[in-house]
């Protein structure tokens, strides 16, 4: 009898469970049929719209690219706005954006811009000479509230950008206070993106929620740690473009689920995949994979104030004592290639006859020799989070402590979380760490000059390497409009920090992205800020 | 009973108080701080300073300590550092989004949990009974992250039943009005959407309620066997009543505080988000916004999302003690 009770208990319990099951299942196939038909809806005449959902790894902080620093601010922003000057397509050479040419000065000190004639704002504004004038108008009106501005355009107290003035309606001269070399690639940068003036005027803070630019799509909704929604600016001054009517950002924070949200096809492009995910993506069918043309380094950092790696001959020791290659090998998947300099070569300025440092155990142990280091244990931080640069810092960390331990070098592993991590480097704590830099403008100062310049020291420069000769070749070159005399100026630099050996410059990755087969055109900017207007979906 | 309310409301004050102060130098004690998030790695000394200053930073900690429990008891949760939105506006939404999951997986957890330790315990040492406790005990166990990527990739990858991750279908967004979205779409007939999302539901429900559900089973099924050996069931079962009434309904009754109690706890628990459910599931709630904000050092969030979180966590437990006199009128509050 007992028996019994149980065995209908159990054919009960299937029975309830089936039926929830059933009614997944078929709520699931009626699902995805209205899905079709519901989309068809949304613009009659011209087939079904184009939408895109990308899916990438954190949220926007805000959609003013003015105000933020964060790469996925920029992401969205690229599409809403545009900027004086735009990067090419794959590279940082400068073409045109919203202005059609300009014109520099023998000196260097005044730049003449001609705009593109009828353009307007997303809320009817018309874009002209006086509203590029009011945007940087605005950007110089506070040093905290725009933070890109005061890193870029402000020097010591001085400001660069001494005035603006609106010449007509289209013609806008910019008047420098002293030149500045990489002053077009700053310009180019999405934090100068020109908003409309009409919006920040109104209401400066809401444009952080309520973007208005000029750009190929229209800002639609935004729901904060989930999806931001942009559609298609049919009165966009480029003819044809954009492609697509909507595109919707995905916050997916699981490296994993969003490569399955993509497999699903709940998604159409992935953002930030580790390198291990090659193979998955070049397995499936129905994906391909885009690679981002590499604009980084990863690094170990040497702190140059703390022993043994106030020692010269130390930190040239380190830096035989690494094996790059397998590094590249073991952990990038092949999608990096070894660094000898602190910056990738695509950057003009790069010195390809740097030997750099090769592989040499034996000729590390006699530098260390030389040096008399002592065998004291070292700390070896590894960063506690993936980075295009540095996808797996704990098992990169792992094969450094191993090549270390070969030459003598005893050294513990110790990694902090993230915001801690970073702020015990800058105040000097580390003895060797890893670390790395992404590129914003593509320029050779925005790598050197701001990771190892003593200026930079308690901000980007951690390693606390300060030399003077280095720091007159950067001031010099900061001003230096001549590019071929500029660039000899960082090959000179980069001679003198290879023998100085502050860091050992580990890789220069290519980033990866993934997207279904069906998306065309899409082109990964090095910058990390992707423009969608030529992107489509067949 | 209404004294006892009063007196247990009035002791939440204290408690809460504690509460601000501790997370409040906890937070700073640890390195790193917003501005420098704020400002990125290419920020200059003087931006640093500025902007310090006018956040109010470079006061003294007592100031800053102040002024920020002076503006909670006007209601005024503070502002969000990274997205200079007031708090208590912001965090409406992610509430919503871990309630309704919340709610959701303890349901779950509930049902199947409850009944299956009832069964356990009333078929003890049958094959169900180890079955149920050996399924238990995985659940328990079981890391809720590789749960959630393994269902993610058999139901949503291969099977294509439930949708991968998110609340809603981004292709088709649901006009949020209570920010339950299982409510907005009923409020506006949206029965597609609905569904919608109730599918979305399902996978990370299921997460989330493996490991209370687990608990629930086990702490169902030990006080369930203590009840069953009791005279008073055998009494019942003498006098021929059916064995499911003598269950379900005498010894149940008398078996359940404890499970309550459980119950309350684990609600609790789930009300304060689950960050590894909500990172895995795309799911835009308290626990991975609070999560969030320790990243980037975002003072007010984090004291703020932690006052609510514990608020809410006491208030269950209160309901819960509450409860106990309308299912055991021999309990008494004076």
């Amino acid at each position: 009898m007992k028996k019994k009770k149980l065995w209908t208990l159990g054919v009960m319990l299937l029975l309830i469970l089936s039926t929830i099951l059933a009614a997944c299942g078929g709520s699931d196939t009626k699902d995805t049929g209205s899905k079709d038909t519901s989309t068809g809806g949304d613009t009659a005449g011209s087939g079904e719209p184009k939408i895109l959902v990308y899916g990438r790894g954190g949220d926007s902080v805000a959609l003013d690219p003015a105000v933020v620093t964060d790469g996925e601010s920029f992401t969205v922003t690229a599409n809403i706005y545009e900027t004086l000057v735009n990067f090419g397509e794959q590279d940082v050479t400068i073409q045109p954006g919203l202005a059609k040419s300009w014109e520099a000065s023998e000196d260097g000190l005044t730049y003449t811009f001609q705009l593109q004639e009828g353009v307007k704002f997303h809320d009817g504004t018309d874009f002209n000479a006086e509203a590029v004038a009011k945007n940087i108008e605005r950007w110089k009106s506070s040093t905290d509230k725009y933070p890109y501005f005061s890193s870029q355009f402000i020097v010591g107290d001085k400001q660069v950008i001494e005035s603006v003035t609106a010449e007509g309606d289209y013609t806008v001269v910019f008047k420098l206070s002293q030149p500045q070399a990489p002053f077009l690639k700053n310009l180019a940068m999405s934090p100068f993106a020109i908003a409309s003036p009409t919006a920040f005027e109104a209401d400066e803070e809401g444009l952080s929620a309520n973007p208005v630019g000029t750009g190929p799509f229209k800002f639609v909704s935004w729901v904060r740690n989930d999806s931001v929604t942009i559609e298609k600016n049919p009165d966009y001054y480029i003819d044809g473009y954009p492609k697509l009517d909507k595109v919707i950002y995905r916050s997916i924070p699981d490296n994993s689920a969003r490569l399955n949200d993509l497999t699903a096809g709940n998604i159409d492009v992935a953002d930030g995949l580790s390198p291990s995910d090659k193979g998955t993506i070049e397995g499936d069918a129905n994906l391909q994979l885009i690679e981002r043309p590499s604009m980084n380094v990863g690094y170990l950092g040497l702190t140059v104030t703390r022993p043994p790696f106030d020692n010269v001959k130390v930190r040239q020791a380190v830096n035989y004592a690494i094996d790059k290659q397998a590094l590249v090998d073991a952990f990038y998947e092949g999608l990096a290639e070894p660094a000898k300099n602190p910056m990738p070569p695509v950057i003009s300025g790069y010195n390809d006859e740097v030997t750099g440092y090769t592989y040499d155990p034996e000729k590390a142990k006699a530098l260390l020799a030389e040096a008399g280091y002592d065998g004291k244990e070292i700390e070896l931080w590894a960063m506690p989070v993936p980075r295009p640069y540095m996808p797996d810092g704990q098992k990169v960390a792992e094969a450094i402590q191993k090549n270390l331990e070969d030459v003598g070098i005893k050294s513990k592993i110790v990694s902090f979380e993230w915001a801690t991590y970073l702020e015990k480097a800058q105040n000097g704590e580390a003895d060797a760490f890893l670390l790395g830099w992404t590129g914003d403008n593509g320029d050779a100062d925005n790598f050197l000059y701001t990771l190892l310049d003593g200026d930079n020291i308690g901000s980007n420069n951690y390693t606390f390497y300060d030399n003077p000769e280095l720091h007159k070749l950067f001031v010099a070159a900061q001003t230096e409009i001549d590019e071929d005399k500029r660039n000899e100026l960082y090959k000179q630099a980069q001679v003198i920090i290879s023998e100085d050996a502050p860091w050992v410059p580990l890789a220069h990755s290519t980033p990866i992205l993934a997207a279904n087969k069906k998306v065309t055109n899409y082109i990964a900017h090095p910058t990390g800020s992707d423009r969608l207007d030529a992107v489509d979906i067949q | 009973m209404l004294h006892y309310m009063g007196r247990r409301l009035l002791q939440l004050i204290p408690v809460l108080l504690g509460m601000t102060f501790i997370v409040f130098m906890l937070i700073r004690a640890i390195p790193g701080n917003p501005v420098q998030v704020i400002l990125g790695q290419q920020a200059t000394k003087e931006a640093v300073e500025a902007l310090n200053a006018s956040l109010g930073l470079d006061k003294p900690w007592y100031t800053q300590y102040f002024s920020y429990l002076a503006g909670i008891f006007q209601g005024d949760m503070g502002v969000s550092l990274r997205t200079k939105l007031p708090v208590s506006e912001e965090i409406f939404p992610y509430l919503a989004a871990t309630a309704e999951l919340a709610l959701f997986a303890m349901i779950i957890a509930i049902v199947v949990g409850v009944n299956a330790g009832i069964i356990s315990a009333w078929f003890q040492n049958s094959w169900f009974d180890y079955i149920a406790m050996i399924v238990a005990l995985v659940g328990v166990s079981v890391p809720v992250f590789w749960l959630g990527l393994m269902e993610q990739w058999a139901f949503s990858s291969q099977l294509g039943w439930f949708p991968t991750s998110g609340r809603e279908d981004v292709r088709d967004p649901i006009t949020s009005i209570t920010h339950f979205y299982l409510l907005d779409t009923l409020i506006q007939g949206r029965f597609d959407q609905f569904i919608e999302v109730l599918k979305r539901l399902v996978l990370p429900g299921v997460a989330l309620a493996t490991i209370p559900m687990a608990i629930i089973a086990r702490i169902t099924r030990s006080s369930m066997l203590e009840v069953m050996r009791s005279d008073y069931v055998r009494t019942a079962r003498a006098k021929g009543q059916k064995m499911f009434i003598v269950v379900y309904k005498h010894a149940l009754k008398n078996a359940v505080i404890p499970v309550l109690t459980v119950i309350g706890l684990q609600t609790g628990l789930l009300l304060g988000g689950a960050i590894l459910t909500e990172t895995i599931f795309s799911w835009p709630g308290i626990g991975r916004y609070i999560y969030d904000a320790i990243g980037f050092r975002d003072y007010p969030v984090i004291q703020s999302g932690i006052l609510i979180v514990a608020f809410i966590f006491i208030m269950i437990n209160l309901i819960v003690d509450l409860l106990y006199t309308v299912i055991d009128p021999r309990i008494k509050y004076k």
